[in-house]
């Protein structure tokens, strides 16, 4: 079958197309399970259910698909924060500009220090999450980066944090092909923030393990960058333990192929996960897709995915989020809402929210919604004097502030919704 | 101040005349009050007079101190100096009311070539103002009109009509939904701006909106267009008689 060929010959050049180095025999081990994975299931390829709304194309090409560099002025997100400030160039890790792997409450190294020790706690995660997140629907791209990426951060929260570790990513080069790989334990009744912004490279693919043990608290907030050309996959594999709390926001704006996938389980009781994500598309072929997984297969846990996307000039926003209730994950609250704002005919918004419940004492519910500006609400603020074009952002900006509003940290949350402000005016110029 | 001549408009997805030749002078300073049955047209001309869409004028001009109101935007009609007074305010979440506010405020002071209030001096008057008409700073807080009761949601407009100083101010059933204390509250904020220069149309269909707001002029609409104007002293004839006299007179 020709179609399958291509899937194998695809999967087989990836592979191919990246030098990795000798580590620990664990590690060795982790990444040859994940390259085995990828050879059994193949590359995505645009026939995919799971990639009806989204051609990967653009993600597995070799070589490389250019991405020029988008030049700008801008602050970098986060350098108002008090962090700690970890710089990637095109995915690999650049010491010079970052500062020191340190903080109180946290052990913190590269990935690639990490994979070379015989001795280390990553050897329960590395690669395990993942694994365990490609079953009941593949995601190859996640076990490409498992068993070929040395570049990322290994991090482990010990006890109270008191700032967060910021993540930068520059684009530097517009060939580059990186592979990022984080491995994050939070242990139990410790916190840890992570915060992710930039482009990261012409074509970006990163994996985050996330294993949030009993009573800890993990918060995540990322911007990806306005780089028009670049393509971005990430994945991000949470596991929650009884009375922990999770929380995941993106931002992304432009580009022209994002595919976040977020892929939850809930392993012990009374925990709580958000997974959010506000996006802005504006221009002809920007492509972005949120994919989300949750599994319920514990008591009385809270889950909710919250996405919100403002298209305009050819955009398309696609958003595939499903709730799994397994037999026996009784009380279990899941919610789940996507919304597309369309500011022209050109756009597109593609939903397919799921629930798969299993139990019979549980309250889910999910609603998906594409619409236009409210032209009462527009004729209201310019009624007023509003200009429409500041009327019509001050709407775009609420509506995608619901989302914003997931974050749980009232700072980062405003830097952002001022961010998108600033974006918004310039485009007025 | 307010000239509207032989005032003509249908709707524009339906071939339905609403308006029919209104003809209507407000000048420097005065207070008009229309009143008039359900449908005869009150509401849609507050509304093509403040720009809404889905209207057509089919004929007729409208000026607002001889400059014409119908070619232009919205914005530029309320920085010309015309506010509406919504029968029905809008509610608009995720933008809270002070930012609205102010934006307004100052997109408007903008259009007329005048510096930004800042963010101090604004806070000011805002307060000012908003005590008079008992409006808190959780009011001020939460986004525009989401969850205000009715009466909050016109002190509301009363609020951003102070806020935004306009010289002609047209009034859309300001009283529907209101309690008698709430109704006072509002009409005081309305006499509070009555300045001599500033003009009103007060749009009503109670009699008792002008015991608060006194009119100098009152105007019966009827099926498109005035049907009879005179003093104050019509008001209470229709409070007391019903439409039902005067319809027939004109008939």
């Amino acid at each position: 079958m020709a179609m399958n060929n291509l899937k194998f010959d695809a999967s087989d050049a990836l592979l191919a197309a990246f030098d990795v180095p000798n580590g620990a025999k664990w590690a060795m081990e982790a990444r040859g399970f994940a390259a085995t994975n990828l050879r059994r299931m193949g590359a995505p390829v645009k026939r995919d259910e799971y990639w009806k709304y989204t051609n990967p194309t653009g993600l597995t090409a070799l070589p490389t698909p250019k991405a020029a560099l988008f030049i700008n002025d801008e602050t970098p997100m986060f350098d108002g924060v008090d962090r700690v400030k970890l710089v990637f160039v095109d995915g690999v890790f650049d010491a010079a500009q970052s500062d020191d792997l340190a903080l109180d409450g946290v052990e913190l190294e590269t990935l690639e220090d990490a994979l070379r020790k015989d001795i280390h706690w990553a050897k329960d995660l590395f690669g395990v999450l993942e694994a365990n997140g490609q079953n009941p629907v593949e995601r190859p791209l996640a076990a490409l980066n498992t068993a070929v990426a040395t570049q990322g951060l290994v991090i482990r929260a010990t006890g109270k944090t008191d700032k967060p570790i910021a993540i930068r990513y520059i684009h530097s080069a517009d060939t580059s092909d990186a592979m990022v790989h984080h491995v994050v334990k939070v242990d139990a009744g410790a916190n840890l923030t992570v915060l992710e912004s930039g482009p990261g490279a012409a074509r970006f693919n990163s994996v985050m393990e996330a294993d949030v043990l009993d009573g800890a608290a993990f918060h995540h907030v990322r911007t990806q960058g306005r780089d028009h050309e670049r393509r971005t996959a990430t994945h991000m594999f949470g596991r929650l333990g009884a009375d922990s709390i999770f929380r995941s926001f993106t931002m992304t704006v432009n580009g022209v192929l994002t595919r976040n996938e977020s892929i939850l389980e809930f392993t012990g009781d009374n925990a709580k996960a958000t997974v959010g994500g506000a996006s802005a598309g504006d221009g002809n072929g920007f492509h972005h897709d949120d994919t989300v997984f949750v599994t319920h297969d514990s008591l009385n846990c809270e889950s909710r995915q919250v996405f919100k996307k403002v298209l305009r000039n050819g955009a398309t926003g696609v958003f595939q989020g499903k709730i799994l209730v397994k037999e026996g994950a009784q009380k279990t609250d899941g919610y789940q809402i996507s919304q597309g704002l369309l500011l022209d005919d050109n756009s597109n918004f593609l939903a397919k929210p799921e629930l798969e419940i299993y139990a019979d004492d549980v309250a889910c519910s999910h609603g998906s919604t594409v619409g236009a500006i409210d032209d009462d609400a527009l004729f209201y603020l310019t009624s007023r004097g509003v200009p429409k074009s500041q009327a019509q952002d001050m709407l775009v900006l609420a509506f995608l502030g619901e989302a914003i509003d997931e974050i749980d940290d009232s700072a980062l949350s405003e830097g952002i919704h001022i961010r998108l402000a600033e974006w918004m005016e310039r485009r007025h110029g | 101040m307010l000239n509207i001549k032989n005032l003509q408009v249908g709707l524009e997805e339906e071939d339905k005349q609403i308006l029919k030749g209104v003809d209507l002078n407000i000048g420097e300073g005065e207070v008009h009050a229309i009143m008039g049955p359900n449908g005869s047209g009150k509401s849609t001309m507050s509304y093509v007079l403040a720009g809404k869409g889905g209207y057509e004028v089919t004929g007729g001009t409208a000026t607002l101190n001889e400059v014409d109101l119908l070619e232009m935007e919205p914005e530029e009609r309320a920085a010309a100096g015309l506010f509406l007074a919504f029968q029905y305010p809008v509610e608009i979440p995720g933008v809270g009311n002070m930012t609205f506010l102010r934006t307004a405020v100052n997109a408007q002071r903008k259009a007329r070539g005048e510096d930004d209030l800042s963010a101090g001096e604004f806070l000011k008057v805002v307060r000012a103002k908003a005590k008079a008409l008992k409006i808190d700073a959780d009011m001020l807080k939460r986004p525009v009109n989401v969850g205000f009761s009715g009466g909050e949601k016109k002190r509301n407009e009363i609020l951003q009509m102070a806020m935004l100083e306009p010289k002609m101010c047209v009034l859309d059933e300001t009283d529907s939904g209101l309690d008698v204390d709430a109704m006072k509250l509002v009409a005081e904020g309305v006499n509070a701006l009555r300045d001599g220069k500033r003009s009103f149309l007060v749009i009503t269909h109670y009699q008792r909106l002008l015991d608060h707001i006194k009119p100098d002029v009152v105007h019966i609409m009827a099926d498109g267009k005035i049907i009879k104007s005179g003093g104050p002293e019509l008001a209470l004839e229709v409070e007391n008689n019903g439409y039902a006299d005067l319809l027939a007179e004109v008939a």
